[in-house]
């Protein structure tokens, strides 16, 4: 290894990306636009969604549930119906995305502390938005379930019972249910993988496509600095995107970044690391620009959109599809990013993320080296 | 490097197969240092196949080759540091400046900073691009990038230079003046090893080697070889009747 060679590599490699506008421009672009296009776009934020409210109990209680409905901003009460037809009708014709059922015996179940039940009914053809409204309604419902579990220990004294109605709960952590947060972290992470891998997927195959590895190859360069002098170049450009992201990610879309900055840089560097390795063996091991483009941009970016928890939550693939994403280095990195900026936790908490990427890295990297140390021999 | 005792190229028997096929076969053959050593024949005689081997790039299949004393199949890092190459395909990087160009190939041969101002200004002169510096490479007409080339490949001084066609697709006046460079390089104590298929160029060599179908069907000084073919005799003769030998021989 000689640093000579490897500065010669990496200042020719950072004269390719400045002098390529076109690539340069996607490179810092691309960030930019996705980033602007989902955050606005793909908002999954869901307001005053219309409901409909059966309530068949009339009860006290009951009532007090229906006061909740109508006093949330997630929700607009269209009318009180009390038939299930009606319902029905109103969510085929959209003119409501969710009916709330509350049975006769509610009132008796919660006063017998039974386990009450509030039927809840969504559009599933709008499932985005259906899994958001319960995600809404169930909270909704937990906090009043808790609230009578308060006063019915405070009127019956200490002792322990089950909570009177049943819900189960998934939002947590995004206290104000902003989408946005999630979908940042995310972003930043599908941007990541697809610019690293793409980018860098190219380079090899050119030097072969124009001849230039001939010339190469004859001179004492060694392969290991010419993937390191390449990796370097593409790094500095990667961590260019990933601040721009960031940048653009806490001050245009306000979220939160709660954790430790530097802990956010050591592990995007990581990530991007493996990323880059990625690019690179595709490209070594295809030997064309095209080929090793299209593979890149398939294996970057559908694990990382559609198996990284980005935009599907993992718990809710099938099983097969689960265990898949264990292999997926875009859902650790997901996981890292909400677990920095939402949560502002740190490594004890993270270790297993990072320890993760870590190895990632370090495997492809030597997969890489491996396979050029092969092909240029 | 110490320059080895013996001859600047030795190939013993080298045999090159791709998988049946015979690229290369049993060619034996020295150059010895100073000179310019000519390798001519047909497209597909297998010139280029046995300047890969000799510089390292490919791995022969039998027979054994030492260049600057060392032996290509097992030493080929130190061979790279004793040669340089032009490939027949133009292999300068077209998106960078010619001074660019220099630069980068300085890093890649270990060429010293505090000496790399003074080879690089030698190799422009050299190849007549002073004044060119900025210029994009793609910019650059044939004859000129040809120029380049070979001032990139001798920048970290290497005692021996393999070209391979580096005059084919130019202009007889752009390779006139390459070949003037040949000489040049040669007169300061290179060996040069140069492929041709143009005929005048053989006549410009010290010795050279006819090859055709993977083997050397003669070799010798070109007055050498057109005395063996009768008085009055040219360069074009004695490729012609050289073949004609060897595909009798061969029948
Ligand atoms: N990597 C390879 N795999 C298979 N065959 C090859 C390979 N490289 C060269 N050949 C074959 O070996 C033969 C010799 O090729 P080579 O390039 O050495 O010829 P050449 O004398 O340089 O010809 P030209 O004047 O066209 O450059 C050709 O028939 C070529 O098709
Ligand atoms: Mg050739």
């Amino acid at each position: 290894m000689s640093f000579r060679r490897y500065s010669a590599i990496f200042r020719k490699e950072g004269l390719h990306i400045l002098r390529d506008w076109r690539s340069l421009a996607m490179a810092l672009g691309v960030p930019i636009l996705l980033l602007i296009l989902f955050g606005y776009a793909l908002t999954l934020d869901v307001d005053r969604i219309p409901t409909v409210i059966y309530d068949q109990d009339g009860s006290p209680q009951s009532r007090e549930v229906v006061e909740r409905f109508r006093g949330s901003r997630f929700f607009s009460i269209v009318e009180r119906q009390g038939d299930y037809r009606e319902i029905i009708r109103r969510i085929d014709n959209s003119t409501a995305l969710v009916g709330v059922v509350i049975p006769r015996d509610f009132a008796r179940k919660v006063a017998g502390n039974e386990v009450a039940e509030v039927q809840l009914l969504f559009d599933g053809s709008d499932s985005n938005t259906a899994s958001i409204a319960a995600g809404y309604a169930e909270a909704l419902v937990l906090a009043y379930s808790s609230e009578l579990r308060e006063r019915q220990v405070i009127r019956r004294g200490a002792g322990k019972m089950p909570p009177p109605i049943d819900a189960r709960v998934r939002v947590v952590y995004n206290n104000e249910l902003k989408s946005r947060n999630f979908i940042v972290p995310g972003l930043i992470a599908v941007i990541l993988m697809i610019i690293a891998a793409l980018l860098t997927s190219l380079t090899i195959a050119r030097e072969w496509e124009n001849g230039t590895m001939e010339q190469l190859l004859s001179t004492p360069v060694r392969p290991t600095e010419l993937l390191l002098g390449k990796l370097s170049a593409y790094f500095v450009l990667g961590m260019a995107d990933m601040a721009i992201a960031l940048a653009l990610g806490v001050s245009v879309f306000g979220v939160p970044m709660r954790g430790s900055l530097l802990l956010l840089i050591f592990a995007s560097a990581l990530y991007l690391f493996g990323a880059l390795c990625w690019g690179i063996l595709l490209s070594t091991v295809t030997r064309s620009q095209l080929l090793a483009f299209q593979v890149a941009l398939i294996s970057s970016f559908l694990p990382a959109f559609l198996l990284s928890g980005f935009i599907f939550a993992i718990p809710d693939m099938p099983f097969v599809i689960q265990q898949f994403t264990r292999i997926v280095p875009a859902r650790y990195f997901v996981a890292l990013l909400k677990g920095i900026f939402l949560k502002g936790v740190g490594v004890s908490v993270l270790w297993a993320d990072i320890l993760f990427l870590f190895v990632y890295a370090v495997l492809v990297f030597a997969l890489a080296s491996r396979t050029m140390r092969q092909k240029m021999a | 490097m110490q320059p080895r005792n013996g001859s600047a190229v030795e190939v013993r028997s080298l045999v090159k197969r791709f998988n049946s096929f015979v690229a290369v076969d049993r060619v034996t053959l020295d150059v010895a240092r100073g000179e310019i050593f000519g390798f001519l024949g047909p497209n597909g005689a297998g010139k280029s196949t046995t300047i890969r081997i000799l510089c390292g790039l490919l791995a022969p299949t039998e027979g054994s080759a030492r260049v600057h004393g060392f032996n290509v199949a097992t030493q080929p890092e130190l061979v790279k540091k004793s040669i340089g190459y032009m490939s027949q395909k133009f292999s300068l990087y077209d998106d960078l400046t010619v001074e660019e160009n220099l630069e980068f190939f300085s890093g890649v041969y270990g060429v010293p900073r505090n000496v790399r101002p003074l080879r690089q200004a030698y190799a422009l002169k050299m190849a007549g691009l002073e004044g060119e510096e900025h210029t994009m490479t793609r910019l650059l007409a044939g004859g000129w990038k040809q120029r380049l080339a070979l001032g990139c490949a001798i920048l970290h001084q290497p005692p021996i230079l393999f070209l391979d066609e580096p005059t084919s697709g130019v202009d007889p006046i752009a390779r006139r003046q390459f070949w003037d460079l040949i000489y040049a390089m040669a007169e300061s104590g290179t060996t040069v090893f140069v492929s041709t298929h143009y005929m005048e160029e053989a006549e410009y060599c010290h010795r050279l080697a006819l090859m055709y179908k993977g083997r050397t069907i003669a070799l010798g000084t070109p007055a050498e070889l057109k005395a063996s073919h009768g008085p009055g005799a040219t360069m074009n003769d004695v490729f012609i009747a050289s073949i004609e030998h060897e595909e009798a021989e061969s029948r």
